[in-house]
């Protein structure tokens, strides 16, 4: 069979994969956050931490509850790393250092997971199982504990109350998350991955050399990290590394682990707004633009670009064999479309305009399909800049789900599209005025400045992947990125509950002829051009100098 | 204020409680059920021993170097940018990189002079670093351009040394998933077994 043959049928097993679970799990996360029982587990856990399930929360305690529980645990992360002597299974290695430990704990609460560390030598096994993969668990179950309150404020009417964070954040973690990452953590190493509490294993190789190869507790952190859709890698070569990913089977069902919350969310959000229809038109948004970029990706690296891949006779540097071309472009697509950051192959290595099609998927914003819970309440975000920009054209106020948008509506939302824009924009405009961010990159001219704006581009949208030549250990990219990551995480997490306090105060306005339709083919093309606007007439000029520039020359 | 306070105190309980169960007895219950036969090998590294002795992990490349470059006996993994197992990663150069087109280059004479043909007839896996620095596998491409240097090296038959690349062959799961690769480190191996001591 000819690699592309076998690409997309690849592809079109993950798609049938997703398909067959959109329906169970996407009504599952429905019942979750509407069911009025707690179970045995979550009983136990609202008793030790003294809150009252039952109790509901005004817009502003449940962004405070957000604000509270990310400083936290930031805070409490930080200290993991610098007290990583003090814990079991650190193998000698000693404290984190101040700016690695400063912006990796911004980076795990944020569900970012950028990395600007070597795992292998810096992060015991403690720090990583009570520090990250914790932060793994939660920093997912906040996203859609976000995006949850934002559905409320389309359900609900003539309230000021979206329900209980810590009863949506707890359920998230104990109905879904975890039972899931238990179960394909449990696949994953029966097809491979490592779970080790050793540091490694010496081997005498068949040649007499003697060499450790390093060993950890993958599996575990590796199912959250794809379903999470955090990203951080146990190993520093991350999901490329053969312990993390083993086989061509591994590496498909770790990229269906990454969209298949995200995806089947539409689904709850159809169900929960009681029109199916409203979330099948997000999902078939977020499906177009997933796919054309993957056709972007994939075809930019099997058609060379440059004159290593030219002489080389394949576009392979930084990539697996087991996974070969349509495999790695398979999952550089999902993984800069979910917000995950994960990597099987080294997006630095792509060509010009493959690795620019992975900046633009974050570049949208993160929404298609987004991280887990960002991507629909960001989606539902664009959809309310959509209706609005229609309202304009027919002047007529724009409503969407029942609900007026008014001038505050609209500026929650704008507020929330904005920030991850112009927060990029200025970090990456202020690294390059810095006459020593050159000697940080690892290539030059077009390619170098790619590297900061990626660089940028997956702080301020939490997505984590990198192209990671940049060496980024310098106090300034360890603040300056780990100050993208917060702002990038919570202005559109604040806009967005803000906004979600302005629906549920709202009475519901009738449908009439005159609403807008918000379903169909008419609306999606729509927020599909929205969503590429958007991103087209903000990024442009920064895309032109690097990527574009690059992939023409 | 007061009410951020409070809630801010309540997410320290919250997590902790949560650390407990999604950072200790969850890895730590995967862990323990990764004990059981049939997954405990997978869980250590899928180590293999040969004679009581590691000798290589059935996942991870590692180079071989011979005791004399004329008398290369081995089947040789893709280039590794650490050329360490106990740290992984890449090259991360981009394509037009002017180390990565020099590094190509040279790559592709040596490969060539190595075996014997001419530069056109080296793979691009053989070229080109990993993205891991430890990738078990080269494509069968590059396998069968090795086989008659292994075979004449070892003294054993081609047809022998071809058979035991196609044993230690992974087609694509499914036959559509990913790429076919040859497992360098158990070809070896395979390769040090069939010479006999």
């Amino acid at each position: 069979m000819s690699h592309t043959a076998a690409g997309l049928l690849q592809v079109g097993l993950l798609v049938v994969a997703l398909a067959a679970v959109y329906r169970p799990l996407g009504d599952y996360m429905a019942r979750v956050y509407t069911s009025t029982k707690h179970n045995r587990v979550e009983r136990a856990v609202y008793k030790i931490v003294r809150v009252d399930p039952e109790s509901q929360q005004h817009w502003k305690t449940y962004a405070a509850g957000v604000l509270g529980f990310s400083a936290v645990g930031i805070v409490l992360l930080y200290l993991v790393q610098r007290l990583q002597t003090l814990l079991p299974w650190n193998f000698g290695r000693g404290p984190v250092d101040e700016g690695i430990a400063f912006n990796t704990a911004i980076s795990f609460v944020t569900n970012t997971n950028w990395q600007s560390y070597v795992p292998e030598s810096v992060m015991g096994h403690s720090v990583q199982m009570i520090g990250l993969t914790v932060q793994n668990f939660v920093s997912a179950a906040v996203g859609i504990a976000v995006a949850i309150a934002l559905i409320r404020g389309f359900t609900r009417a003539s309230t000021d109350r979206l329900g209980n964070f810590w009863v949506d954040l707890t359920r998230g973690v104990v109905r879904i998350l975890l039972p899931m990452a238990f179960v394909f953590a449990i696949v994953l190493v029966a097809l491979g991955t490592v779970m080790s509490l050793r540091s490694g294993v010496d081997v005498s190789t068949v040649d007499g050399q003697g060499k450790t190869i390093a060993l950890a507790p993958a599996a575990s952190q590796e199912a959250i990290k794809e379903l999470g859709t955090n990203g951080g890698g146990i190993f520093n070569a991350n999901s490329s590394h053969p312990f993390e990913n083993p086989s061509s089977w591994s590496n498909l069902i770790e990229i269906f682990l990454l969209l298949v919350i995200p995806v089947s969310l539409t689904r709850t959000f159809g169900t929960l707004v009681g029109q199916r229809k409203q979330g099948y038109v997000l999902l078939s948004v977020m499906g177009v633009l997933w796919t054309g970029m993957l056709a972007v990706i994939w075809w930019a690296e099997t058609h060379l670009n440059g004159p290593a891949a030219l002489l080389a006779g394949a576009s392979m540097e930084g990539k697996e064999q087991r996974f070969g071309i349509p495999g790695s472009a398979l999952f550089a697509n999902s993984t800069t479309g979910t917000s995950t950051g994960a990597v099987n192959s080294l997006h630095d290595s792509y060509s010009g305009l493959g690795g620019g099609g992975a900046m633009l998927n974050m570049l949208f914003g993160e929404m298609t399909p987004g991280g887990v819970g960002t991507g629909i309440y960001s989606i539902l975000v664009m959809a309310i800049i959509a209706v609005f920009l229609a309202g304009l054209m027919v002047g007529r106020t724009p409503e969407y789900l029942g609900k007026k948008l008014g001038r505050r509506e609209v500026t929650c939302a704008a507020i929330a599209i904005l920030a991850m824009p112009t927060v990029m924009l200025i970090g990456s405009g202020i690294a390059i005025a810095q006459s020593d961010t050159s000697g940080a990159m690892a290539n030059s001219g077009a390619h170098g400045l790619s590297e900061v704006l990626y660089a940028y581009a997956s702080a301020s949208n939490n997505n984590g992947s990198a192209f990671a030549g940049i060496t980024v250990t310098g106090d300034w990219f360890q603040a300056s990125l780990g100050i993208c990551m917060l702002l990038g995480r919570f202005i559109p997490i604040i806009a967005v509950l803000r906004l979600a306090g302005l629906l549920a105060a709202q009475r519901k306005v009738p449908v009439t002829a005159g609403t807008l339709p918000t379903t169909g083919p008419l609306f999606g093309s729509l927020l599909t051009g929205t969503v590429v606007l958007v991103a087209a007439l903000t990024f442009v000029p920064a895309l032109a100098l690097g990527p574009i520039a690059e992939a023409l020359a | 204020m007061r009410t951020y306070w409070h809630q801010t105190m309540a997410g320290l309980r919250v997590l902790l409680v949560l650390t407990v169960l999604t950072g200790v007895l969850y890895p730590l219950g995967v862990w323990a059920v990764s004990r059981i036969p049939g997954l405990h090998a997978n869980a250590e590294g899928s180590v293999i021993e040969a004679n009581g002795q590691a000798v290589g992990s059935g996942l991870i490349g590692i180079d071989p170097v011979p005791a004399d470059p004329a008398r290369d006996p081995w089947f040789h993994t893709r280039p590794s940018a650490t050329g360490d197992p106990s740290t992984s990663g890449g090259s991360n150069k981009g394509a037009g990189h002017d180390d990565l087109v020099k590094a190509v280059a040279e790559r592709r004479d040596a490969v060539a002079a190595r075996e014997g043909v001419t530069p056109d007839r080296v793979p691009a896996d053989a070229v080109t670093a990993s993205a891991s620095g430890v990738d078990p596998h080269v494509s069968v491409t590059y396998a069968e351009l090795q086989a008659p240097r292994v075979a004449r090296e070892t003294g054993l038959p081609l047809d022998r040394v071809r058979a035991l690349v196609q044993e230690n062959t992974t087609g694509r799961g499914l036959g559509v998933l990913g790429e076919p690769g040859v497992n360098v480190t158990r070809l070896n191996l395979a390769v040090r077994q069939a010479v006999g001591p």
